[in-house]
This record gives structure tokens, C-alpha cells and sequence, in this order.
């Protein structure tokens, strides 16, 4: 079982470094095939775990000593259980789907080399991030995940900045800074976090942590569950650091569809899932969780109502979705989290995939005004975004259904019945915004022509490729029983009411009544043909949503212009007038001395001789007063 | 009777002389000779400390300097030789290649 651990764990770390080799040269296919081979060499041994963690149980490996120093040891060591299994199955699938999709995608790209080099790192430091033991694995994975995403977001650095109007994201470049940033200020709470850990239990294991959880300070318990959620809401993208989100949708649609819907983003409530016991001690921050959660989750969804961004659209619902992760994480039903969090993974990697479909057919043309009628070109893409659409929507018996249920059952079983009404209403907008979208894409009228678009389907492979997903978007909400008796082997039973159970029916046909209700309204709007409405688009709500709040602008006036105005002091007053004069000082000092001091060499061998004999001399009256002093 | 101090003091005065010599003078065949005064001077100091102490170190030192003296000058004289013999002069303000 270990060598499957390491087979798992170090196949995509070859596939990357292999893809390095020729990440200068140009494009070679065998780049592309030999990654995707190795990521589903890696799929494979997640499987093969997974079964055994059913059937036997978990595994431990500890591959060396990290550090250790006095009394501090932390191994570098691997743990697969139930949790993540899980983790590791879904990141390889997804992954090893999007690797096979992107050898379609970037093919005519001139970065095809290098690409599968970054996605394939990404990978590793994923599974290294979910199969660490310890808090210090995880932060390792953490930030290798980050830089990967930041390579990604940015892999077309060379596009020039363009104003805010043209492109709320500005350049690739700066929405990869944007997301780099933002994560490391995140980061550094969740360091605090790992600092209080270490210094008030001595380890970082995630075992001997949660065996002395129980025993510390209640107020120390809070502060370290705070500084860890504050890293989670980084890489998550919870309100208030959520802008980096949408505009990292500046990099290629397989990273959208890897790193900012399936995985990556996944690793906050992924944080929160394994700090369980941490968290079910402190039931005021996981409440806070629960609502910030909550709140993200409708004012994600309010700001894809408006978009007119495919991509965009798809990125505000992930956010959304993400929001919907912590609700149920923070309202102590950790197993529905990470139900959804695998479900969500499925069908949001599918959407994103086939938005990825629909720019190759529209040459990257990302607004959706400008679309419609797609389907008669389009039909396996048509149906695969239907289907993700319908698992999102949470339309039975779609994946989405079986685990958003749950997470608003767990709602009103707790008697967090705001929550559960703002949830519920998410659940209204989610299916209205993402069948706004298919709609304006695939049915209405073909407002393409008019722009002089050629859309074609993809290639064949690509879209065998994107099958097992829609497979499991529509299966996967089936195996919820069997999936919440394997994580609660490790996760807490969560268990309904009498009440709730009572309820549960009426839970259900409500929830899909809005859900429907939505899904309807979308299609009375946008079905038929785009009826687009001057007096709607210059109102103010509509205004405030398409210009997300205006939040990022807020961000620049209140952050960014201020920050930039100090750095412009501290570099003109400060480096420039204290740091460099110093320096320089000290140079100029060195140069005059020098240049005084070079007319002693006359070439003159007298005049050496002089010299020597009074440097001979001051160093016999230095010897003197030397020892004159003892 | 003649003690120690007369000996450093003689060593002193001959070493001093040998200093202004290596200073003062401008033709290398004088500048050599100036430093065998200073060398001979530091024998003189040996010799005399040496057999104050009764310790016969001092003098074997004596007897090493005079060896490298010796073969100092061999060499030096025949470099001087050749300087003579290429530039058909010894004086020292002819020789000042390395100004700086």
C-alpha cells in the first residue's frame, strides 16, 4: 500500500518535470500525452486507496524526517483516510480529465509544453496539500498550490493592461498578482494560526493536535480556529478576499476548470473538514462560518444574475457553491461538505469544460449576448452543459440535488431557519442564473451570425474525455448513503431530527419548486430570444450587480491608490534619500580616498622605500605603546 | 665594560644608518649595501641578546641571516647586472614603470 501512496502522490511531480524538459522548445505532443498518462497512472492508485481505506482501513507512511530541531519533529509523513481518499480521488479524476481535455484545448498554443508542466505541479501539490499528516504538509501544499495557480491565472503574461471598462480584470497578469496577493494575506493569518498551534501543543500531527484540542483554553481555541479560517476564506475566496476569484478567469478554461472550481478552491473547506475537532469545540466560529458562508452564497449568486461573462457566470456560482460548503462545514455537518465539495467538483469542472468548448467554437468570445442558438452546432456540448446546469440547479436526481438538500436540511435542523431561507432563495437564483446562461448560449436566436462567428464542435476526444464527469454529475448524488458511512468513520455522524425528518419532504418539494421556479423564469426571459431592456440595464440594482458591488473599485480607491501613494513616498523620501545615500555615501567615500591616496604610487622605488620604513616605524611605536600599556 | 646596551645601541645606530641609506640613496648597488648594514645590525642585536641569555638560538639565527644574505646578494647582483646591461644605468628615479 505505500508504494501506491507514492505512486499517487509523486506520478504527477514526474509528468511536471518531464513537461519542463521541453517547457522552451516548442510544442510536442508526447508533453501533453505523458502527463495525462501519469495523472491517470496517479487516478488509478487513488482508486486502488480508496478501496483499500474501505476495506481495510486507513494507511500511514512516513517517507523521512523533515525537520527536526531540539525538541521540535515533524515528519514528513502521509496519511490516506477517509477523508482523503475522497480528496485524492476526485482531485486525480478531475484532473486527469482536464489534462486529456487541455491536450485538445491548447493545441494550437504556444505555451502547450509549459502548461502541462504548471497543471501537472499544481496536481502534486494538491494531493500534497489533502495526504499530509501535519499542519506544515498542508501549508507546503497549500502555497505550492497558490504559486501554481498564479503561474496558470497569468500563462498569458504577455497580453497588454486594458482599462477597467473593457476588461473588469484588467490583463492575465494582473488578475494572477490580484489572486497571489490576496492569498498571501490570507496566509499569513493561517501561519499565526499554525505559530499558536505548534507553540501551545508542542506538534503539528494532526493526531496529537486534535488529542489536545479538548484541552486547551476556550479563547486560545477560538483565536487558532480564526487565524486557520482566515487562510480558508484566502483560498477559498469567502467575502471579503473574494474578487481574486472572477478575474483569475483570466487564465486558460482548464485551469478555470481545475484550480477555480474543482480543487483548489476546495482547500479552505477542505481546512475546516479535517479541523473538525477543532471546530465542533468552538461552535460561535463555526457559526460565524456558517453565516459568512451563507452570505457569500446569495451575493455570489446576486452578482451572476447580471453577468454577461460566460466564464464569469460560472465563477460567481463556484463562489456561490463555496459558500454553500462552509454553511454546512460551519453548521457542524461535515460530511455534506465534503459531499458537496466532490459532487460540486464533478459538475463545475463539467460546466467549465464546456464553456471551454464554447470560446474554442467562438473564438474566445466570453459574452453571451453575443451567443445563442449554439445547440444545432453544438449538441454533445449543449448536452453536457445541460446536465452540469441541472446537477448545479440541484434538479432531481441530479448530483447537485442530493447534496444541496442536504446542506438545507442540515440548515433547518439546526433551527437556523435565516440561514436556511437565504440558502434556499440561492438555490432560486443559482438555477435561474445558470439557465440564463445555457439558454442565452445554446437556445434563443443565433445572434452569432451577426458577428460573423463560425462555431464548430470540438474534437471527439475531448469530448469522450468530459463523459466520465457527466457521468458522475448525474450518478454521483445516488451513493450518498454509502458515501456518508464511509466518511463518518472519520467525520462526525451527523444526524437528522425526528423533526426534520418529518419535514424533510416538504424541505425537498420547496427547494425544487424554487429550483424549477427559476429555471422557468430564465426560460420565459431568454428562451425564445434576447429581449434586452435599456431602462433594466441603467438601473441602479442592475448597475451595483454588474459592477460586483462595485467592491474591486472600492479595493483600488481604499487599498491599492493609498498603498501605491506610500511605496511612491518610501521609495522617493525613504530608499532613495536615507537607504541608497547612505550607500552611495560610503562609495563615495571609498572612491576619493582612493583617488587621493593613488598619488603615493609615484613608481618611484625610493619613494615606496619611505613609505614602508614609516609604516615600520608607526608600527615599532604601536608595539611600544602596546607594551608600555600591559 | 661593554654590556648589552652598548651592543643595541650600536645595532640601533647601525640599522638607522641603514634606513636613511635604503631612503636617501638612488643607486640600487648603494641600496643593497644599505640593506646589509640593516641586516648585519639585527645580527649584531642577536648575537649580544644571545649571549645575555646564554641561549645559543639567537646566534644560530645570526647564521642564517648571513646565509640568506649571502645568497640575497647573489641574486640581487646578478639582477642588478642585467638591469645594468639593458638600461646602461642603476639610478633609481630612471626605474619608474609602476606609477600608479
Amino acid at each position: 500500500m505505500e508504494s501506491l501512496v507514492y505512486i499517487a502522490l509523486f506520478s504527477p511531480l514526474v509528468g511536471s518535470l518531464f513537461a519542463a524538459l521541453y517547457g522552451m522548445s516548442p510544442k510536442r505532443l508526447v508533453t501533453g500525452v505523458v502527463t495525462s498518462l501519469l495523472l491517470f497512472v496517479s487516478f488509478v492508485a487513488s482508486v486502488m486507496l480508496l478501496q483499500h481505506v474501505v476495506n481495510v482501513g486507513p494507511v500511514r507512511v512516513e517517507l523521512m524526517d523533515w525537520i527536526v530541531a531540539g525538541d521540535m519533529r515533524i515528519p514528513f509523513g502521509f496519511a490516506v483516510d477517509q477523508v482523503t481518499a475522497v480528496m485524492m480521488t476526485v482531485v486525480t479524476l478531475v484532473s486527469t480529465v482536464v489534462h486529456v481535455y487541455s491536450n485538445g484545448y491548447m493545441e494550437h498554443d504556444k505555451g502547450f509544453n509549459r502548461f502541462f508542466s504548471y497543471l501537472s505541479a499544481f496536481v502534486f501539490s494538491m494531493l500534497v496539500l489533502v495526504m499530509s499528516d501535519n499542519f506544515l504538509g498542508l501549508f507546503i501544499g497549500w502555497e505550492g498550490v497558490g504559486v501554481c495557480s498564479w503561474l496558470l491565472i497569468g500563462f498569458w503574461y504577455h497580453k497588454e493592461d486594458v482599462g477597467r471598462d473593457v476588461n473588469p480584470s484588467i490583463s492575465p497578469s494582473w488578475a494572477a498578482n490580484e489572486a497571489f496577493i490576496m492569498n498571501r494575506i490570507a496566509d499569513l493569518g493561517m501561519l499565526v494560526g499554525i505559530f499558536l498551534i505548534y507553540w501551545n501543543i508542542g506538534s503539528l500531527q494532526y493526531e496529537e493536535v486534535f488529542r489536545a484540542v479538548p484541552n486547551l483554553d476556550h479563547g486560545l481555541l477560538v483565536l487558532i480556529g480564526i487565524m486557520l479560517f482566515i487562510g480558508a476564506m484566502g483560498k477559498s475566496a469567502q467575502f471579503p478576499l473574494h474578487t481574486w476569484l472572477a478575474d483569475a478567469m483570466e487564465g486558460p478554461t482548464p485551469v478555470s476548470a481545475l484550480i477555480h472550481a474543482a480543487t483548489m478552491v476546495t482547500a479552505g473547506v477542505y481546512l475546516v473538514i479535517r479541523a473538525n475537532p477543532l471546530y465542533s469545540q468552538i461552535p460561535e466560529v463555526s457559526y460565524f462560518i456558517a453565516v459568512l458562508g451563507t452570505f457569500v452564497a446569495i451575493f455570489a449568486a446576486s452578482m451572476a444574475l447580471v453577468n454577461r461573462d460566460l466564464k464569469r457566470i460560472i465563477a460567481y456560482s463556484t463562489l456561490s457553491q463555496l459558500g454553500y460548503m462552509f454553511a454546512a462545514a460551519g453548521l457542524g455537518a461535515y460530511w455534506v461538505a465534503l459531499f458537496h465539495l466532490a459532487a460540486h467538483a464533478f459538475f463545475k469542472a463539467l460546466l467549465f469544460l464546456g464553456a471551454g468548448n464554447v470560446m474554442h467554437a467562438m473564438d474566445d468570445e466570453l459574452d453571451i449576448f453575443k451567443m445563442g442558438g449554439l445547440k444545432k452546432q453544438m449538441r454533445w456540448t449543449f448536452l453536457y452543459m445541460g446536465l452540469a446546469s441541472l446537477a448545479l440547479a440541484g434538479i432531481w436526481p441530479f448530483a447537485g440535488f442530493f447534496s444541496k438538500d442536504t446542506i438545507l436540511e442540515a440548515a433547518f435542523n439546526e433551527h437556523s431557519y435565516g440561514i436556511w431561507f437565504v440558502l434556499w432563495l440561492t438555490a432560486g437564483l443559482t438555477a435561474f442564473y445558470s439557465f440564463r446562461q445555457v439558454f442565452l448560449t445554446f437556445l434563443s436566436d443565433e445572434r452569432y451570425k451577426q458577428y460573423g462567428f463560425h462555431p464548430h464542435e470540438v474534437q471527439k476526444y475531448v469530448l469522450w474525455a468530459m463523459a466520465p464527469l457527466a457521468v458522475l454529475a448525474v450518478v454521483f448524488g445516488w451513493w450518498k448513503e454509502s458515501f456518508m458511512e464511509f466518511v463518518t468513520q472519520l467525520l462526525p455522524a451527523y444526524e437528522m431530527s425526528e423533526h426534520t425528518h418529518h419535514m424533510v419532504w416538504i424541505l425537498i418539494v420547496v427547494t425544487m419548486a424554487i429550483a424549477l421556479g427559476g429555471i422557468a423564469v430564465a426560460y420565459v426571459l431568454y428562451a425564445k430570444r434576447l429581449k434586452r431592456s435599456e431602462k433594466i440595464e441603467q438601473s441602479l440594482p442592475y448597475r451595483v450587480l454588474s459592477n460586483q458591488y462595485y467592491i474591486p473599485i472600492l479595493y483600488e480607491k481604499v487599498f491599492s491608490k493609498p498603498y501605491a501613494e506610500l511605496s511612491d513616498i518610501a521609495w522617493k523620501e525613504i530608499d532613495l534619500q536615507v537607504v541608497d545615500a547612505t550607500v552611495d555615501g560610503i562609495a563615495h567615500v571609498v572612491e576619493e580616498s582612493g583617488d587621493g591616496a593613488r598619488k603615493m604610487q609615484t613608481g618611484n622605488l625610493s619613494d615606496y622605500l619611505k613609505w614602508m620604513a614609516a609604516g615600520a616605524i608607526l608600527l615599532a611605536v604601536l608595539a611600544v605603546f602596546a607594551a608600555l600599556k600591559h | 665594560m661593554i654590556g648589552l646596551t652598548h651592543y643595541l645601541v650600536l645595532s640601533a645606530i647601525l640599522f638607522s644608518l641603514g634606513i636613511v641609506g635604503v631612503i636617501r640613496r638612488k643607486n640600487l648597488l648603494m641600496l643593497f649595501f644599505a640593506t646589509e648594514i640593516m641586516l648585519n645590525a639585527a645580527n649584531v642585536a642577536f648575537a649580544a641578546i644571545s649571549s645575555y641569555y646564554h641561549d645559543l638560538s639567537g646566534q644560530m639565527f645570526a647564521f642564517f641571516i648571513v646565509a640568506i644574505a649571502a645568497s640575497e646578494v647573489a641574486v640581487g647582483l646578478g639582477l642588478l647586472i642585467l638591469l645594468y646591461k639593458k638600461y646602461g644605468t642603476l639610478d633609481l628615479d630612471n626605474f619608474t614603470m609602476l606609477k600608479g
